[in-house]
């Protein structure tokens, strides 16, 4: 599995706000994409479930393959789609329901109505978000009883209770404490295994500690993508350099 | 700390801090002074009606028939009405006024034409309700030979209701924020399931506030009853949704508009009757509303 993307560029009516990017991400890889506020970054990621689709002025252009088959193309099943690239936000926005229906929720629509199987299911993908410990004994309770981190890590196993195979997470951890930040960051260490994770981040460490590979944006263009040590070390950017040792952003 | 050192000086009162802090003293006596106008007018009224009808208020005047003899006249007829129109107006108001709202505020797109019809709805809110009357006589009693009916009553009533149930449908499902359908869209729900599973729920304590309120306001109606042919008279209940009926309003009208103080007191009695109607209806919104809350948790 890899994904693909070729000369995407994006506007927002009349605003052009991604000039053509062009990368490739292999499979059980953690991408991290950095770059300065407003550059595009969550823009770009949002094309990768075409959550962008919900915004009417929204317009994507140019090819992304995930697999080689083109999401974009007019036969694709956004809800499919949607299925198999879970996405995890900024701030942890859980439903206003139980934890368990919560995780339970993605199943749901899916039709799944075994309940033996949902349970399984919902267990599973909380274990997966190493928040099985705190919460097995309180599922019927409301997930906004649950600190910031646990429903940060809440959302987490309800992206992947549908059994996606990419990952997107959107400054999952800006919100959060740094214990909290701490977990979320071994979380995503430990799924790579299983899952194509691209992660959106403002903080260089959490990038360094997280990702294999790093892709700098800067004013709507991808100025410099590589291994994430490499990028850190060594960039070959004057942009990368001055961004990444903090001379603005 | 308790005041034994001056404050600093810097930390006193003066020129303008003096200025704001009487301008929030007399905006608080202003307030609280309008509210009290409102209860006591509210606690004279009830007291009025109170002591003129609840000594008229037994049994037999909720099961009596009416009857040209105020001592025997009862309201049978006007409360089986009343429900009788609350139950039609609702069961077709609800669902039309409703979907409408669902549909305006997550399917139509922003368009000249939805920004038409969001103005037109807002001002049919404000319309008044015999015009309401006057063209439920025309179209329902006239043009589909309904007559008189409850049914007539009903669909004019209904009209006059659905904007309020439209807009209040708007205005609680906007206030469920947009990340909850970024949620659930990112799941791969449909636009379908989004609202079903997640926008409905979360708004249906104001869609159930908004709902009752519009009933509310239904029940109080008389004007465009009248105009459609609802009679002050009736001999029986309505038994079917074409019977001719009356209603309590129409009913009270009616006895208040006669000299007589015995038929003062009937119709003080019958307003006592009208209000408790009302106050469980509102009684059954709140218990609803609580209801939903529950299971949505926040
Ligand atoms: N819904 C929208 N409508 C119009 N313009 C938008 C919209 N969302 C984003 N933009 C614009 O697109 C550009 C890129 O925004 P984007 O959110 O992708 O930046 P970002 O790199 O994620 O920034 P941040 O680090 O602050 O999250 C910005 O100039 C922003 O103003
Ligand atoms: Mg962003």
């Amino acid at each position: 599995m890899k994904i693909e993307a070729n000369n995407i560029r994006v506007r927002y009516g009349s605003e052009q706000v991604l000039n053509g990017i062009t990368m490739s991400i292999k499979k059980n890889t953690v991408t991290a994409f950095i770059g300065p506020s407003g550059c595009g970054k969550s823009t770009f990621l949002r094309c990768f479930n075409r959550m962008n689709d919900l915004i009417e002025t929204c317009k994507v252009e140019g090819e992304l393959l995930i697999d080689d088959s083109d999401i974009y193309h007019p036969k694709v099943n956004i809800n499919e789609l949607r299925k198999s690239v879970g996405m995890v936000f900024q701030k942890p926005n859980p439903f206003p329901k139980s934890i368990f229906e919560n995780v339970a929720y993605g199943l749901r629509i899916n039709g799944v109505t075994n309940k033996k199987y949902i349970e399984e299911k919902v267990e599973w993908a909380i274990k997966q978000a190493a928040l099985w410990e705190e919460v097995k004994d309180k599922l019927k309770k409301s997930a906004f009883a649950l600190s910031g981190g646990q429903q940060q890590r809440l959302c987490i196993a309800r992206a992947l209770a549908v059994e996606p195979s990419i990952l997107l997470m959107d400054e999952p951890a800006s919100a959060l404490d740094p214990i909290s930040t701490t977990k979320i960051e071994e979380l995503i260490y430990n799924l790579k295994s299983s899952y194509t994770i691209i992660i959106v981040t403002h903080n260089m460490q959490q990038a360094t500690r997280t990702s294999d590979k790093t892709a700098f944006f800067y004013m709507g263009d991808l100025i410099e993508y590589d291994d994430t040590r490499t990028l850190f070390t060594n960039p070959k950017k004057q942009k990368t350099q001055n961004y990444i040792t903090g001379r603005f952003g | 700390m308790t005041g034994q050192k001056q404050p600093k000086k810097t930390f006193e009162s003066k020129g303008r801090t003096v200025y704001y802090q009487w301008q929030d003293k007399i905006f608080k006596y202003f307030a609280l002074a309008a509210t009290s106008i409102g209860l006591i007018v509210l606690v004279l009224l009830m007291y009025s009606i109170l002591s003129n009808g609840l000594d008229r208020l037994d049994w037999n005047f909720i099961t009596s028939l009416p009857s040209k003899r105020a001592s025997k006249a009862g309201i049978y007829t006007a409360w089986a009405g009343t429900l009788w129109i609350m139950f039609l107006t609702t069961i077709i108001a609800f669902p039309i006024g409703v979907s409408a709202g669902i549909y305006l505020e997550e399917y139509s797109s922003r368009n000249r034409l939805a920004n038409l019809i969001e103005i037109n709805i807002a001002n049919l809110a404000g319309v008044p309700s015999i015009i309401y009357g006057l063209l439920g006589l025309e179209v329902f009693a006239r043009f589909l030979n309904l007559g008189a009916s409850v049914l007539t009553g009903s669909l004019t009533l209904a009209l006059l209701i659905l904007p309020i149930i439209i807009v209040s449908t708007r205005e609680a499902i906007k206030t469920v924020p947009y990340t909850l359908r970024e949620a659930s869209f990112a799941l791969g729900a449909s636009k379908w399931q989004t609202i079903w599973n997640q926008v409905l729920p979360a708004s249906v304590p104001g869609i159930i506030t908004g709902v009752i309120l519009a009933i509310s306001r239904a029940i109080g109606e008389t004007a465009p009853l009248i105009v459609i042919g609802a009679l002050t008279y009736v001999p029986f209940a309505p038994t079917s949704p074409m019977d001719e009926f009356t209603v309590m309003p129409i009913q009270i009208f009616n006895w208040v508009s006669r000299p007589q103080k015995a038929f003062a007191d009937n119709a003080a009695a019958a307003i006592i009757v009208l209000l408790s109607i009302t106050f469980i209806m509102n009684a059954i919104a709140v218990y609803l509303r609580h209801r939903s809350q529950k299971k949505v948790k926040w």
